[in-house]
């Protein structure tokens, strides 16, 4: 007789709050009236959310590190760490979602369903139909998001990286301005990202072979007792390596970022942008330091150039856009590359890290709450700045805009210097602190390519605060809009968020380096 | 801990700034000037109450970023002291000399004479912008962190830039704005590299701190030691430009407002001068002692070339850009002569240089604001027009060229004095550049001056009673530091005296007697 497992549910909760506040959402649109569905998916988005973060506060502060639900999740500092930014940036992006008044609409679609310019779409939008459904999605991509980083198990990890990314597949393709490019975008992404999830599963089949065991732990003993099979290993490691990174937005796999971040509406974005990056990273970090760590002579090298690369092409290219959205999208490509410098460094205790300096996991887990902090900012402001055909998110139309709204073209300045690592901005030292813990781990000449590539990524967001506030307008058709409280709070946190943790980051790294280590 | 008085400096001009957002654009000179006045109160009655010879005095720390060991820690000390001094006395006079250059914002898209360009913002925003160079020009010369120091190495780019492409005249000025941007940030991140560097030693060396004090002690291997030499000393290089790294700095200052390139000029290139006292000559000594001979054969080409390209220059902002490249040359040189007396004239040349600049600068600025024109050829036969206009010009123009009895003289003289002892080669060779001074000076006073009155100079007003009294500090200091020197020397000679013995180098004999200049 199999007994019955042992469930740690207090330990999960959490993750079982988020995805059933997901399923009642499904209820909520099946049984609830419409005029009243809205109020409903909002209240109940918003509870659960908050629920859960209490339970993770709670959970963190009062139990030690273990493995819960049959050593399928990992319970530790950085799943704890993770998981209350994850929640943090998801209520932020969700007040985004529910904005209403910069078009007396939202941004989403009346009618999925219906073919853009036809007579069904324009009823949709007179009868002022809404998909309330964002709601639940959004929720069901957030319990992926927070399960990903936290599977001890390449199994796990693959159901949660199919979680995380079918609604967001459907949510990129809900825009209600360009819906053909929206539509697009949604179906490139699921094109590629199905492709990226049969590299993952495929890789993760390999090292089962390698291993006899899917659990990252057993992969690691395996590692270590020295295996037979090479090349099973390496396989394996390489195509789970290209299922991460591509979620992560790392150059060679990049190439779905500019069009799906500037086809998706534009909370979305925000969304996604901040979110998938935190789960994809931890996710990253957890396979290669505890299954594959003791390997880290082999795949040091292939990612310090991953790193390289994807810093310089995201920098360099992000020069030539002409499109806020789209050069959003090649700066988070080239801060992906920044985050990766920390992760090649691997400086953790397992690499005789000195006592209390900076590890990789908590200098990465610093970088993500201020790159996530301006980033949901910035792409709250994009939503503002508005012409006649919706947001004008062409540069050309941004010049000037500090002529006509002084205030959102400095706050839109603090966000690229944040980006760019001026000082007294939370970018700052988070670039201080993934460099200092590449440096640590062994790269010294990784930081210093890394620092030349920060010159040229410098370089375009300093472009745009010139284009705001040096260049004469040409015409003056976009203007800022005064959005709807909801908006105005994401800026606003975007903002605080950025200038606090950039004058006084101390408590925040104290605890991104309290969060420790991942759990074997 | 006593009360914070440096604090209390470094962030009057700061809450200026503030204030000066929330004021009507009539009053915001008022304002802007009574701030900085105030903030020259206070460093005066600190200069007063400093003891001479007492190491770091009026000392703050406090924790700042466990994690990053970095401080809240300020210190002053005879360099720092003499620098801070600067600072103060130059921001009053740059707002003075501004005063209602801005009060007016023309219609956009209108042209001024000349074909310059409007300010971009009024008042408020240009003198704000200068109040926060001034604080993060005094945080600098206080800072005795590694990590605070960088922090406004970097953020005074921000404000500086503004100045540039916001109130510049000049037809390039964004241009010559971002140039001078990516130069900086080049240099800033380049020293970041080195900043984490010194973090990761003195974190394997047990708890990291970015604390000069404890950074000071740590042994630093030969080879680490030179590769974070030269990412400290690249940025500082750029900042005071020696030959290779100078083009920013006639772009920036040909296209800047007069006020903007003192500022600029004036104040806060110090500090790549100034660092390199702190944190080349003060963390790695071994590595200083290493670079200096390409150190010294850059510095004695930006002597040269800054000369040179100063007698060629048609523009007068471009031309005093050059005399400057020229000057920090000298300080660069004094610096890595490692003999006292080179050392203190560079630590008194900065100072000087400051304020020979900042009357150069601003006297010109008088004349380009009449005549709406920066070209040297626009001018000529002033000097019967405008007498005291002409006398102030000739009067800034004798102090950059170090005339005896005015206190580039002291400086320069010490500075080559001492250089001689050790290097006598690169002195002889510099000596050439006193001769080009003149040149250049007397070049440019001749063109623009004298001779006939050029067509478009003949209703050219003298000197108002506002300009004169905003030059008359500048004009007395050069004065009294010429004459006498001797009480900031001494407050000077034990600064570096103990730079000196940490570098591990003596002066050598027979030596000159330190006070020789006078």
């Amino acid at each position: 007789m199999i007994p019955a497992p042992t469930i740690e549910y207090g330990l999960l909760l959490p993750f079982i709050l988020i995805f059933a506040g997901g399923c009642a959402g499904v209820l909520v649109e099946a049984l609830v009236p419409r005029h009243l569905r809205r109020t409903v998916q909002l209240f109940l988005t918003f509870l659960v959310i908050a629920l859960a973060l209490v339970v993770t506060v709670l959970n963190w502060s009062s139990t030690s590190d273990t493995v819960a639900g049959v050593e399928a999740i990992a319970m530790d500092g950085p799943t704890y760490f993770i998981w209350t930014i994850l929640l943090v940036f998801a209520a932020v992006s969700f007040l985004l979602f529910a904005e209403r008044r910069l078009e007396s609409a939202s941004a989403f679609t009346p009618q999925a369903s219906s073919v853009p310019g036809t007579a069904a779409e324009r009823e949709a939008i007179a009868a002022r139909v809404e998909h309330t459904e964002i709601f639940p999605l959004a929720l069901f991509a957030l319990s992926g998001m927070m399960l990903f980083p936290a599977s001890n198990d390449l199994i796990t990890m693959f159901v949660a990286l199919e979680i995380l990314s079918l609604p967001l597949y459907l949510l990129c393709g809900l825009a209600r301005r360009r819906r053909l490019l929206s539509q697009e975008a949604a179906l490139k992404y699921f094109m590629l990202g199905a492709l990226s999830s049969a590299f993952f599963i495929y890789g993760a089949a390999l090292l089962y072979g390698y291993s006899g065991s899917f659990r990252l732990s057993a992969i690691d003993e395996a590692l270590r007792s020295g295996s037979q099979g090479a090349g099973l290993l390496l396989a394996g490691m390489g195509l789970l390596g290209i299922g991460l990174l591509f979620k992560f937005g790392a150059v060679p796999f990049h190439s779905w970022t500019p069009d799906v971040y500037t086809g998706a509406p534009t909370p979305v974005t925000a969304f996604m942008a901040a979110c998938t990056k935190i789960a994809a990273i931890g996710a990253l970090m957890r396979v290669f330091y505890v299954a594959l760590g003791a390997d880290r002579w082999d795949w040091q090298p292939v990612m310090a150039v991953v790193a390289i690369a994807t810093m310089a092409l995201g920098s360099i290219l992000a020069i030539t856009q002409t499109d806020v959205k789209r050069m959003l999208a090649y700066s988070s490509i080239a801060h992906a590359g920044f985050i990766m410098t920390a992760f090649v460094g691997a400086s953790q205790a397992a690499t005789q890290n000195p006592a209390g300096s900076l590890t990789s996991v908590s200098s990465v887990m610093f970088y993500l709450v201020a790159y996530g902090a301006a980033t949901i900012g910035a792409f709250g402001l994009v939503t503002m700045v508005r012409d006649a055909s919706g947001e004008a998110t062409l540069l050309t139309s941004w010049v000037g805009l500090a002529r006509r709204s002084p205030l959102a073209a400095v706050v839109f300045s603090i966000f690229m210097l944040s980006f760019a690592g001026i000082p007294l901005t939370s970018g700052f030292i988070g670039k201080w602190a993934v460099f200092a813990s590449a440096w640590t781990g062994g790269p010294h000449w990784l930081v210093v390519v890394a620092v030349v590539i920060s010159v040229v990524a410098a370089f375009f967001y300093i472009r745009v605060i010139v284009m705001m506030f040096f260049a004469e307008p040409a015409e003056a058709r976009t203007e800022v809009v005064r959005p709807g409280w909801t908006t105005l709070v994401v800026v606003g946190v975007g903002v605080v968020a950025t200038v606090a943790f950039g004058v006084y980051p101390g408590p925040l790294l104290e605890l991104a380096q309290h969060a420790g280590e991942f759990v074997r | 801990m006593s009360f914070p008085w440096l604090s209390l400096l470094a962030a009057l001009p700061a809450v200026g700034a503030v204030v000066l957002i929330a004021t009507p654009v009539r009053l915001a000179k008022h304002v802007a000037l009574a701030f900085s006045v105030v903030t020259l109160l206070v460093a005066v009655l600190l200069g007063l109450s400093y003891r001479t010879g007492g190491g770091m005095q009026f000392v703050e720390q406090v924790r700042w970023i466990k994690p990053l060991g970095a401080y809240y820690a300020l210190g002053l000390d005879g360099i720092g002291l003499t620098l801070v001094l600067l600072v103060v006395i130059v921001t009053p006079v740059v707002i003075a000399a501004t005063w209602a250059e801005f009060d007016h914002l023309p219609d956009a898209g209108a042209v001024r004479t000349g074909g310059d360009l409007p300010p971009r913002y009024d008042s408020r925003v240009f003198f704000a912008l200068v109040l926060v160079v001034e604080t993060c020009a005094l945080y600098l010369f206080l800072a005795t962190d590694v990590f605070l120091f960088y922090v406004f190495f970097e953020v005074i780019l921000i404000p500086m830039y503004f100045l540039i492409g916001g109130f510049g005249p000049g037809a390039r000025r964004t241009y010559a704005a971002a140039k001078f941007l990516i130069f900086g940030l080049l240099g800033g991140f380049v020293m970041l590299a080195s900043v984490i560097g010194l973090y990761v030693l003195s974190a394997r060396a047990g708890e990291p701190s970015y604390l000069l004090s404890s950074l000071s002690q740590l042994s630093i291997g030969t080879g680490t030691g030179r590769w974070l030499f030269v990412g400290f000393m690249f940025a500082f290089a750029i900042k005071a430009p020696l030959v290779p790294l100078h083009t920013w700095l006639p772009d920036a200052a040909q296209e800047s407002s007069p006020g903007g390139a003192t500022m600029m000029v004036g104040v806060m290139d110090k500090i790549g001068t100034f660092g390199m006292i702190r944190f080349c000559l003060g963390l790695f000594p071994e590595a200083s002692q290493w670079a200096t001979p390409v150190v010294l054969v850059l510095a004695v080409i930006s002597i040269l070339y800054g000369a040179i390209l100063a007698i060629g220059s048609r523009d007068i902002m471009r031309f005093i850009a050059f005399t400057s490249i020229s000057h920090f040359g000298f300080i660069v040189l004094g610096i890595f002569a490692f003999t006292t007396q080179s050392l203190v004239g560079s630590t008194l040349y900065m100072l000087n240089h400051g304020l020979s600049t900042a009357a150069l600068f601003l006297a010109a600025g008088f004349l380009i604001r009449r005549r709406g024109s920066r070209s040297i050829a626009a001018f000529g036969g002033v000097q019967r027009v405008a007498p005291v206009l002409a006398g102030l010009l000739l009067f800034a123009g004798l102090s950059t060229l170090s005339l005896p009895g005015l206190s580039s003289f002291v400086s320069e003289f010490m500075v080559l004095a001492g250089t001689f002892s050790r290097h006598p080669v690169y002195a002889v060779v510099s000596t050439l550049a006193i001769v080009l001074a003149a040149l250049y000076i007397l070049i440019m006073y001749q063109r623009t001056m004298t001779g006939d009155l050029q067509p478009g100079n003949e209703q050219l007003p003298d000197a108002t009673g506002r300009e004169r009294l905003s030059m008359a500090p500048l004009v007395v200091l050069i004065i009294v530091l010429g004459v006498f020197p001797k009480p900031l020397l001494a407050v000077i000679e034990p600064a570096v005296q103990a730079t000196m013995s940490h570098v591990g180098v003596t002066d050598p004999q027979p030596r000159v007697n330190a006070e020789g200049g006078r």
